[in-house]
């Protein structure tokens, strides 16, 4: 667009941008300053983000002191474990949702909607219940089911939202041919929905990898913690958490899944609003 | 049914037929994923609500008994649950708005003919991929009273320091400049999407007639992307009334009670208190509570919105 605009419009502009800039930015890089500061500087009331000396041991403290390897070893397991079910679950069920019309449709997508609204404790409290009667309760695989349970309806309507973009023309096609169904499925279907099913296989990835209310329901032992959890009992008592090494924790449960979303970011937007346009 | 089917042509026999075997496999393909969902999400959800009619607790081998509405009439009596409940509508409308708001100008931004758009774009990505706990260790840094950047800058102006989360009267403003900060990304990104949609020509032609950016902004980017601004503040206002983790982190509730948002207030009667049954008539209401604002809001920008076309 080529629009005239008056000069004090466009400084006020930057202006505010740079505010963007700065309100956004700014905690970030402060993390990050003092994943490298020494403890003495942490504890000062000085505003400096470059360190006034680097000090690099934050990192090896943080994954030493608080088994916070053991953690993230923990939660790549319970995350990895819930992506492949969630998929695999929810590929046949999004297909029939978006191929399907009338009323179980209908009833699919309303539950999937309804199901945001509901608070989690109000389905945790009898999942915690059911999974103490079967001894399931603090163990990583109850919590891998639980999470299972709860991506699920998004995963369902994301996924669905791709289906729903592949023409059926394609699939007539292959059935005037006298392709079986499976067939169509398997050569025709899946090929297309490919970058779909990897979009939510990592939108449930990162749902699980930074999930922390359910996993503070469910796990007790410290040796099952998953990141969010050991994370959080870093700060224990106020005056006493150690800055540093939380700080460079922090950024260490951070990279996983800020490396799937800059990869995801498009085709999250898209299949949210093919979803919304169709749902 | 094959009775009907015999007198019925050809044709219409094939198509039935057809249309009866789709069904099936239809139905071959949901159950897979219905089982779960019925097992982990409708049977739990219903006996969560169920729960709130109960005197259950977390103790083993409890007995669980029907109490009918008692809980509910308990609850109308509770006062802590109610500031609970207006922290909670304070806390999630404050974020849901001014979120809209500042997303709605950092699109514009974005939108425009900007240098350092790109760098924003990255920036603005960052706090949607953080986990909720890492997203409030930093903030509980930054707003920390003895060490913090933020009463580190305004000792350089000669102005004493505030315990920003734990005092009574910033702790709330506190966490919900927090909420705006986590929630801006991907309400951010929403919004630009629907922005990109609209066509250059709308507005061309608006300039060309003489309409300003203000005045093409309210006359036709806001109209477009209206149905997006409903949807993206209901969710909003769902998912910040429903947040845990957030606040959880930050402040635990406190400073007495402040912050004590209805999941939190929750939480602790029933893994604290382990009043379960107690604790689900209190989910019982919250669902309640924003179905009831959820249809009042919806009700009313639908009215407004066909008003304004007619």
């Amino acid at each position: 667009m080529t629009m005239k605009r008056p000069w004090y419009a466009t400084v006020l502009m930057y202006a505010a941008l740079a505010m963007f800039l700065f309100f956004l930015g700014f905690p970030l890089l402060w993390l990050l300053s003092a994943s490298f500061k020494s403890s003495g500087e942490l504890n000062s009331l000085a505003v400096n983000l470059l360190p006034a000396e680097w000090d690099f041991s934050n990192f090896g403290a943080a994954l030493e002191r608080q088994n916070l390897l053991l953690a993230a070893g923990n939660s790549l397991f319970v995350s990895i474990a819930t992506m492949v079910i969630t998929v695999l679950l929810s590929m046949p069920m999004a297909y029939a949702l978006a191929r399907l019309k009338g009323r179980l449709r209908a009833a699919g997508t309303v539950w999937i909607l309804t199901s945001q609204v509901f608070p989690s404790i109000l389905i945790i409290i009898p999942l915690f219940l059911v999974l103490r009667a079967i001894s399931l309760n603090d163990t990583l695989l109850g919590l891998i089911l639980v999470y299972v349970t709860f991506t699920l309806p998004f995963t369902l309507w994301m996924l669905q939202g791709y289906v729903a973009a592949i023409p059926t023309e394609l699939e007539e096609a292959g059935e005037m041919d006298g392709a079986s169904r499976i067939t169509i499925l398997r050569t025709i279907v899946l090929p297309l929905l490919a970058p779909g099913l990897v979009a939510t296989a990592m939108f449930t990835f990162v749902s699980a990898w930074n999930e922390f209310f359910l996993a503070l329901v469910l796990l007790q032992s410290p040796e099952l913690y998953t990141l969010p959890i050991a994370l959080r009992s870093f700060l224990g008592a106020e005056g006493q958490t150690q800055l540093g090494p939380l700080a460079a924790g922090a950024i260490l449960a951070t990279i996983p899944s800020l490396i799937i979303f800059s990869i995801l970011q498009k085709k999250l937007t898209g299949g949210m609003l093919a979803g919304a346009v169709k749902g | 049914m094959s009775s009907v089917a015999t007198k019925v042509p050809r044709q219409t026999k094939r198509v039935g037929h057809r249309a009866r075997a789709q069904r099936r496999e239809a139905v071959a393909l949901v159950i897979p994923a219905l089982l779960p969902i019925i097992i982990f999400s409708v049977i739990p959800l219903a006996s969560g609500v169920a729960l709130g009619f109960t005197d259950a607790t977390l103790k083993r081998n409890a007995e669980i008994n029907f109490i009918g509405f008692g809980n509910f009439i308990e609850l109308l009596g509770d006062h802590r649950f109610w500031g609970s409940f207006g922290i909670g509508i304070v806390w999630a409308g404050s974020v849901a708005l001014l979120t809209l708001v500042c997303a709605m100008a950092l699109a514009l931004l974005l939108n425009s003919d900007l240098r350092l758009k790109g760098l924003t774009r990255v920036l603005a990505l960052i706090p949607w991929a953080m986990p909720p706990v890492v997203i409030a260790i930093v903030w509980r840094m930054i707003y920390n009273p003895n060490s913090g950047p933020l009463n580190g800058a305004l000792e350089v102006f000669g102005i004493p320091g505030v315990n920003w989360l734990g005092d009574f009267s910033t702790a709330l403003p506190a966490v919900i400049v927090v909420g705006v900060w986590s929630g801006i990304p991907q309400t951010t990104v929403l919004l630009l999407a629907g922005m990109q949609s609209i066509s250059a020509e709308q507005h061309e032609a608006a300039a060309v007639d003489g309409a300003g950016a203000i005045r093409r902004f309210w006359h036709i980017t806001l109209p477009s992307l209206r149905p997006i601004i409903i949807a993206v503040t209901a969710l909003d206002f769902i998912w910040q009334f429903n947040s845990f983790g957030l606040i959880y982190v930050l402040t635990e509730g406190g400073p007495g009670g402040r912050t004590m948002i209805p999941p939190l207030f929750t939480y602790l009667e029933a893994f604290r208190n382990r009043e379960i049954g107690y604790a689900s008539a209190m989910g019982d209401v919250l669902v309640i509570a924003i179905m009831l604002i959820l249809s009042l809001y919806l009700v009313n920008q639908f009215r407004q919105s066909k008003g304004s076309r007619a």
